[in-house]
């Protein structure tokens, strides 16, 4: 079996967020994680492998630098790393993304593709769904758990109130939520293994069915009109007082605002 | 694309089990304001099994014209079809405008058909608005009026983004979900109805549904809450939330907690509000013992009055609390819960 997960670096947003000028985001100059739904993705697969020995390749589109995320996927126990990046690649939007992702996947083999339900930058959950609209195949978003069934996947799809027990013959894509499961660390050897394999490395050259007027920042639909950082509605009263004044304090709030 | 080919306002209609989720009649009210900023008109897009019944409850609560795709294999939400469904209305009816909660549905349906049918899809959106694009007129850009402004939070709050589709059409948004208005429902009434099938042929990409299983907790679940009580480590074991369940049920309110509660596994994790747990906005958010990290700020922010109770005085969540209380919470909460329980048995007697 072969599994494509896709994982994207995304900024931590603990250290703050730039914008370029252009109103897009500024990556180069944040720190990064691996995202955590894409973890909990990568993690189902790594499962999958070690129950059924199936190959895990790891897809990343970003910077030069997104190759630390591949690295951080092998050392964690994916055999392959397929980094996209391409000038005329930045800029995406979700439709951009997906079509550019899809092109990549195309040069590669696989039984199941697994994204992450959404990344915490965007938080869109556009990507993962798109890319199976581009690739044509099955998708199911939201899994809370994936099993194998022969020819099949069976997985529980999450929605609010309930969850749906489905099945779909491969190939297929799923999105990963956070709570599938609790990712393995990389081990040390893990680590030196990382970076003795090699990262294929594909620009817009290597993408394949794929239209220039759908990539980039030109290829994307969407348009940013304005990005700003969002005015925090500021500090209101602070009291110090001893606690039945306390109670007082806020009783009395409470009223004022016709809450009680 | 002939961009001008492209009128009306659209709402996908979520129904589940036959019931019309709130979201869709939110989505109508917002539909209205929009396709009056356009001087057109507001269809919604009903797709299920046996679902015509629901047509007039849309009208009462905005609806000009309602769509209906009624066919068998739309009886529970499965992606494929639904795309299909609604793919084919986008094509034949050509809308200028396409809305779709941003529920578990929507955020799966939303990206599948805007890929369809080659447009963009703004997520989770907040904030819509008709307007230019773009804003201010550029040199050397031709500048388009009447398009749709879609105003989203991203980076879990932290920044927030005003998006516009200028040159394909639908211009697709999901909207988060209790944050438009729905309209005073118009009795009796009757939508215009059209039924439109544009055929369902099972491939591959039909999934099966082996199973549904319902939630059996009939626990509220904290994003329709109006009253919450949060608690974060500071609370200090998961014995002691009872002071907070007290105040909640005092109030009427629901407990819900920070990451480090769901972390510590005092708490489960879809009580947790924050960036990686759900986006609230009650009424009254008491955050008690919670220090207040941005990522937990990001999900409760936009509360309409925040009351925080915390003994370290230099707390971030200080810098967001309307009513910010320095001190015990073990010895404010109950005292708290008493004097409220005496005020509302006094206001009712």
């Amino acid at each position: 079996m072969k599994i494509v997960v896709c994982v994207k670096q995304v900024p931590d947003t603990a250290g703050g967020v730039k914008f370029n000028p252009d109103g897009t985001l500024d990556r180069g100059a944040m720190l990064t994680i691996m995202n955590p739904d894409d973890k909990a993705g990568l993690e189902a697969a790594l499962r999958l492998k070690d129950q059924y020995d199936a190959e895990v390749t790891v897809v990343t589109m970003g910077l030069p630098k997104a190759e630390e995320v591949l690295r951080e996927a092998m050392a964690m126990g994916a055999d392959k790393g397929v980094l996209v990046t391409d000038r005329v690649l930045g800029g995406a939007d979700t439709w951009a993304t997906s079509t550019t992702l899809a092109g990549a996947i195309r040069n590669l083999e696989y039984d199941l593709i697994i994204t992450g339900r959404q990344a915490i930058d965007g938080d869109t959950a556009q990507v993962g769904p798109q890319i199976s609209e581009h690739l044509d195949i099955p998708v199911i978003s939201y899994a809370q758990d994936i099993k194998i069934e022969g020819d099949s996947v069976v997985v529980e799809r999450q929605y609010e109130d309930r969850y749906h027990v489905v099945k779909a013959k491969m190939p297929c894509l799923i999105t990963a939520l956070s709570e599938l499961n609790e990712p393995r660390y990389m081990t040390p050897g893990g680590i030196f293994d990382a970076y003795k394999k090699e990262i294929t490395v594909w620009g817009r050259a290597d993408l394949k069915d794929v239209d220039d007027a759908n990539l980039g920042l030109k290829g994307s639909p969407t348009k940013i009109a304005k990005a700003s950082d969002k005015v925090r509605k500021g500090a209101g009263e602070k009291v110090s007082l001893d606690p039945d004044e306390s109670v007082s304090y806020i009783v009395d709030k409470l009223k004022t605002k016709h809450v009680i | 694309m002939n961009l001008e080919e492209y009128k009306g306002v659209y709402v996908f209609a979520q129904q589940v089990d036959n019931e019309i989720s709130s979201i869709a009649f939110e989505l109508l009210g917002k539909a209205k304001d929009l396709a009056k900023d356009l001087n057109t008109d507001v269809t919604a897009v009903l797709i299920g099994s046996d679902v015509k019944g629901l047509a007039d409850q849309l009208a009462e609560y905005g609806a000009d014209k309602v769509i209906v795709v009624d066919d068998p294999e739309l009886k529970d939400y499965r992606t494929e079809p639904y795309a299909h469904a609604l793919a084919s209305v986008i094509n034949k009816y050509k809308p200028e405008i396409m809305l779709v909660g941003a529920t578990a549905i929507g955020r799966d349906l939303g990206p599948r058909v805007s890929a369809r049918v080659a447009t963009g899809l703004t997520a989770d959106c907040t904030v819509l608005e008709i307007g230019d694009f773009p804003l201010q007129a550029v040199p050397g850009q031709e500048q388009l009026h009447n398009q749709l402004l879609m105003t989203r939070p991203a980076f879990g709050g932290n920044t927030i983004a005003t998006i516009a589709c200028p040159y394909n059409r639908p211009q697709m948004a999901t909207v988060r979900a209790g944050v438009m208005q729905k309209i005073t429902p118009i009795k009796g009434a009757k939508a215009n109805v059209e039924e439109f099938n544009p055929g369902f042929t099972p491939d591959n990409k039909y999934v099966e549904i082996l199973d549904i299983v319902k939630s059996v907790a009939e626990t509220v679940d904290i994003m329709d809450a109006k009253i919450l009580v949060s608690g974060g480590r500071g609370v200090g074991s998961p014995e002691n939330f009872k002071i907070l369940e007290d105040l909640a049920e005092v109030l009427g309110g629901t407990v819900s907690c920070s990451r480090a509660v769901v972390d510590s596994g005092w708490k489960p994790k879809d009580l947790q509000v924050g960036q990686t747990g759900k986006t609230v906005r009650p009424n009254v958010y008491f955050a008690i013992g919670i220090s207040g990290a941005i990522q937990h700020v990001a999900g409760m922010e936009e509360s309409d009055i925040i009351v925080a109770i915390n003994k370290d005085a230099d707390a971030p969540i200080f810098d967001v609390a309307d009513y910010g209380v320095v001190g015990d919470l073990n010895k404010i909460v109950p005292k708290l819960t008493e004097a409220l329980k005496a005020e509302i048995a006094a206001a009712k007697a």
